[in-house]
């Protein structure tokens, strides 16, 4: 039987296993979305395609399944790009399909025509303009296997409005075998004998875990690795939650917000595993000095991230999960020898590290940013799905909420996009109902995308908001405080809507506290309301993010508090 | 650390854009061509791109490697560093005023090459080498008053039979 490319979409999507779609109608889709109104996935819709992107992008993270995004063309299309970038930067699964104006118009600047895959070109893992219908179930199919497989990433595919109503046989291959994309999975068993020697020799070692750790589901094996090696791990941002924040072995995030003790152990230690990671400037400071006594054994499934930034001398092409189970079995036949004892001196100059200078602030009668997250991690008990804006509010809910599970922190590591934090938070509440989601928020950022609070109360998704109001563009203006004579060039923000009116306005419920007496009970009232809530925390207006590298210093190089 | 030329051959899916991802690879991260020569190979489903580039080591390395990522690359040769034929081919309108024929005809002969066109002024000659010998043909050729070239690119084939 024919079906319309309509039909053979949304039939490809079940196959799929899709069950949400996160998407805005417009002209080119009318066809898809009169379909969708015949099945029974769930639609959710979003108020500005970027928040359908995002929002996809917080419910592929906190579900390890592809997001799924629908939207128009023209502004529809171009609007996603941002969501795109961010995911492609982060890795992210997603499949975005956009309309296209019919196939005859193309390229006569027709009514909302862009060239999306072309926009997209750089941005995406792959992406594709639809010529046939013949094609279309195909590649579908295809986009779903590139988007998950090897290191996961965003894959768009254009559909012309004419595609949608033509007919075919629903025709796919039962696997999909693709002559130039097959990733490797499995590591080199002799690079990692080479590892295991390392290790035997090493009296500094650390393990540098990244988020490529948190898309293989390897946290398990590394932390199987990490307690029978006793070696201290250290997270990237997009690693946080990959290794329990609260395990003796845990070292904190590195870098140009990381702890003390992470960005001294990286510039002491003798070895280095780094799993999962693409080694960006935010972590390494000036390259020449990082991690500059140790021998880096990098592991990933991307060779592309292999010495790129970073000269490594064990490069592991290959799945982390798999990588780390294979290490697991190399040391049944291993003798490491007294491991309390080899590791004490390590450990224990790591303990000093972190007694002498922890992570610090001073909570006074105004209520100090780091205070609030330190509150809403006692209060949840450590369990919420926390996903952040970007600036200040990002850099202390890294710090200060200790992530233990995977698929818990979502956050826009890599191309650092304000406005991510709402919508990929509805994402992720979509994705798992019955936790507690909250968006640690700055005030510019939460403006950004604060139309998707619409969509949080229609679907009756209870994200929890936290605006840690500084009145500023706080990190920005943390920098020109540093290092441009503190000249607040643009970054006072002091105008904003009143945030607990706002929320009223969208019939949700707002909460403020501006002493730090009120901040308890306020957290406290939102998690016991099972609807949206905006928290609006006035907090310390000027308090900036501790220890800093400044941009291009070695890491070890800290401004601390 | 030294710059180096790199000849490499890459195998794409003739399809349409793939092209353009190749391009926009290496403007977006800022990678050098320095030729380009794009044909349908045997097989009608691939394409071969002859590619001139330049860097050190590590960023030829990474080049290589970010090809490879791409969906529609399916292989990539350092025709560098294995054994392979190389050829380009050029055409060159030189100035034939009559006292510079004898000479110029010579120069093509010596060099193999052709007179495929003959104008009022002018003759057009074809010639095909490598990089040396086609450097050679045109500093020859400079004195009589070069009108116009056209050159066509690098293209290589591996000599091994692998491929
Ligand atoms: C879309 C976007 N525009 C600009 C920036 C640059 N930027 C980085 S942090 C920041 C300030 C964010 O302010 P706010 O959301 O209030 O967070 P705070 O740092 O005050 O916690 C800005 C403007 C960005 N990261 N993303
Ligand atoms: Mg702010």
């Amino acid at each position: 039987m024919e079906l319309t490319g309509a039909q053979i979409l949304m039939r490809a999507f079940k196959e799929e296993g899709v069950d949400t779609i996160f998407g805005y109608p417009g002209g080119a889709v009318l066809d898809f979305y009169d379909e969708l109104s015949r099945t029974d996935f769930k639609h959710i819709l979003v108020r500005h395609e970027q928040g359908a992107v995002h929002a996809a992008d917080g419910y592929a993270r906190a579900s390890g399944k592809v997001g799924v995004c629908l939207v128009t063309s023209g502004p529809g299309a171009t609007n996603t790009v941002t969501g795109i970038a961010s995911a492609n930067m982060d890795s992210i699964p997603l499949v975005i399909v956009t309309g296209q104006v019919p196939s005859p118009l193309i390229g006569n600047d027709a009514f909302q025509e862009v060239d999306i895959v072309g926009i997209t070109r750089p941005c995406t893992k792959h992406n594709y303009l639809v010529k046939n219908v013949k094609d279309l179930a195909r590649i579908v199919k295809e986009a779903f296997y590139i988007a998950r497989s090897g290191r996961p990433g965003p894959v768009l595919i254009d559909i012309p409005k004419d595609v949608t109503k033509s007919k075919a046989v629903y025709s796919v291959p039962d696997t999909i075998v693709l002559k130039s994309y097959n990733p490797t999975y499995e590591p080199n068993l002799k690079q990692l004998q080479k590892v295991v020697k390392l290790i035997r020799k090493s009296r500094k070692p650390i393990i540098f875990a990244g988020g490529g750790v948190i898309l293989s589901k390897a946290s398990d094996s590394l932390i199987e690795f990490s307690r029978r090696t006793k070696i201290p791990v250290t997270a990237s941002l997009m690693g946080l939650g990959a290794f329990p924040g609260t395990d003796p072995l845990w070292l904190g995030m590195p870098g140009m917000h990381g702890t003390f003790r992470a960005n001294m152990s990286i510039g002491e230690a003798d070895l280095m595993i780094a799993a999962g990671v693409r080694f960006d400037d935010r972590v390494t400071g000036k390259v020449e000095e990082f991690a500059k006594h140790a021998e880096i054994v990098h592991i990933d499934i991307d060779p592309t991230s292999i010495h790129k930034n970073i000269p490594v001398s064990v490069p592991v092409v290959g799945d982390c999960r798999k990588t780390f189970a294979h290490l697991n079995r190399l040391l049944d036949k291993v003798d490491l020898g007294d491991l309390d004892q080899i590791r004490e001196p390590w450990l224990e100059k790591i303990r000093k590290w972190k007694e002498t200078t922890p992570l610090k602030y001073t909570q006074g009668e105004l209520i100090k940013p780091q205070f609030v997250v330190e509150k809403l991690y006692e209060l949840t008990k450590g369990e919420a799905i926390i996903t952040t804006e970007v600036g200040q509010n990002q850099m202390w809910a890294a710090q200060y909420y200790h992530f233990d599970k995977p698929n818990h922190f979502i956050t826009s590591g890599g191309l650092g996009c304000m406005g991510f934090g709402l919508p990929a938070a509805i994402g992720a509440q979509v994705a798992c109902p019955s936790k507690t989601v909250i968006d640690i928020a700055g005030d510019g950022s939460i403006q950004m995308n604060s139309q998707e609070f619409a969509t949080a109360v229609q679907f009756n998704l209870p994200v929890k908001i936290a605006i840690l109001n500084n009145g500023f563009l706080g990190m920005v203006r943390q920098w020109q405080e540093l290092f441009y004579k503190k000249n607040y060039s643009w970054t006072n923000m002091s105008f904003a809507p009143d945030f607990v009116k706002l929320a009223e306005a969208y019939g949700a419920l707002g909460l403020r506290a501006v002493r730090s007496d009120e901040v308890e009970p306020v957290i406290r009232e939102a998690l016991a309301t099972p609807r949206p809530v905006i928290m609006d925390f006035r907090v310390e207006q000027e308090e900036n993010v501790y220890p800093m590298v400044p941009a291009g210093a070695a890491i070890t190089n800290m401004i601390l508090v | 650390m030294s710059e180096d030329k790199h000849i490499l051959s890459i195998l794409v899916d003739n399809q349409p854009g793939v092209l353009s991802r190749i391009a926009g690879l290496f403007s977006g991260r800022g990678y050098n061509i320095e030729s380009l020569c794009v044909a349908e190979t045997i097989d009608p489903a691939v394409s071969r791109i002859t590619m001139v580039t330049m860097g050190h080591a590590q960023i030829i390395e990474q080049i290589k490697k970010q090809l490879f990522k791409l969906i529609n690359v399916i292989k990539v040769h350092d025709l560098t560093t294995e054994k392979s034929i190389q050829r380009e081919l050029i055409l060159i309108k030189v100035y034939a005023k009559s006292e510079h024929r004898a000479e110029i005809l010579r120069i093509v002969d010596i060099f193999r090459a052709k007179i495929v066109d003959v104008g009022p002024d002018h003759y057009t000659i074809e010639v095909t080498g490598t990089e040396d010998k086609l450097d050679a043909i045109i500093t020859l050729l400079k004195p009589m008053g070069i009108k116009n070239i056209a050159r066509s690119g690098r293209i290589a084939l591996l000599r091994d039979s692998k491929q």
